[in-house]
């Protein structure tokens, strides 16, 4: 192993390191703040991952869509909700919870053991060789993007738009449209007023 | 040996997929399981990614994370919403509560 190959290792194994540290971090944190800065630690080291599998347009996306809007947007949500946003410890119903989890883990690891006894026992792991030229680039990933991909490419952009306004919709609540009110009229009783009133006429 | 063997990003993936889908499963709060669901879709995006890295004649590992990412986003946002939406009813986020429908 030559020197690249050791930069390559200790690369891979921040990146590790980060990933899962962030990962229990998110999963295990009592306040949802230390969760968001776990998943923040874990999209960074995913993008380091990517930087190291040839694929450097898909990291700055990684930084970019991720740790610039998603993590910000959970921080925005848990700082407007406040203090709630840390829920009580729960007993309520605990031992299903911990029996699926407990499945669902046991299930993982047997089948990484059974992975490892496979193939990793016998040296017999899969060397990524040399990256071809181009791979992973803007040209490249646009290229395909713009060609074999381009249907989904384009719903994609339909299915943010309709996410945009699926969002504003629902967390907007109901409020009053102000151009729906009736015109404040000239007996002096504001729109509001009157509505209220029209609502318990109706009730 | 210059690069780190395929299997290597795998069990890494799958790592972090499992940690996201137990703490699906474990915890109560709304938020932590939102964010737990960005931690397996991570998982499924760098073992996408490392096969693209295994067979690059193409990039579709590449393209398909890409499109994984943006339904990510799409899914944070709206799943935000609904838990402000829900927290404005019952005061609290934990998925508990959301019973509404249940009688």
């Amino acid at each position: 192993m030559n020197e690249i190959g050791y930069v390559n290792f200790a690369f891979f194994g921040l990146c590790t390191l980060l990933m899962l540290v962030g990962g229990v971090i998110t999963v295990a944190a009592k306040n949802p703040i230390r969760g968001a800065m776990g998943l923040m630690a874990t999209i960074v080291g995913v993008a380091g991952m990517y930087l190291l599998l040839s694929a450097e347009f898909l990291a700055a996306v990684q930084i970019i869509v991720y740790a610039g809007a998603v993590v910000v947007l959970f921080l925005f949500v848990i700082m407007l909700l406040g203090p709630s946003a840390t829920s009580a410890k729960d007993t309520r119903d605990w031992s299903a919870r911990y029996l699926a989890a407990g499945v669902f883990l046991a299930t993982s690891v047997g089948g990484m053991v059974l992975l490892f006894q496979s193939r990793l026992a016998g040296s017999a792991v899969t060397e990524l060789g040399a990256a071809p030229r181009g791979l992973g680039t803007i040209e490249g990933v646009g290229h395909e993007l713009f060609t074999t991909a381009l249907v989904p490419f384009e719903l994609s952009s339909a299915l943010l738009l309709v996410a945009v306004v699926g969002a504003v919709a629902v967390a907007r609540g109901k409020q009053p449209d102000p151009t729906m009110l009736p015109q404040a009229s000239h007996d002096g009783v504001s729109p509001t007023e009157k509505k209220t009133a029209a609502k318990e006429g109706v009730s | 040996m210059n690069t780190i063997p395929l299997e290597y990003y795998l069990v890494v993936g799958a790592v972090l997929f499992t940690t996201g889908a137990v703490g699906f499963l474990l915890r109560r709060n709304l938020l932590v399981l939102l964010m737990s669901i960005e931690l397996m879709l991570n998982g499924v995006n760098l073992t996408l990614v490392a096969y693209n890295r295994h067979y690059p004649v193409n990039h579709g590992g590449q393209v398909f994370a890409f499109f994984v990412i943006a339904v990510a986003a799409a899914e944070a946002a709206v799943g935000l919403a609904i838990v402000l939406s829900f927290f404005r009813l019952r005061k609290t986020v934990r998925s508990d509560e959301a019973d509404l429908l249940r009688n």
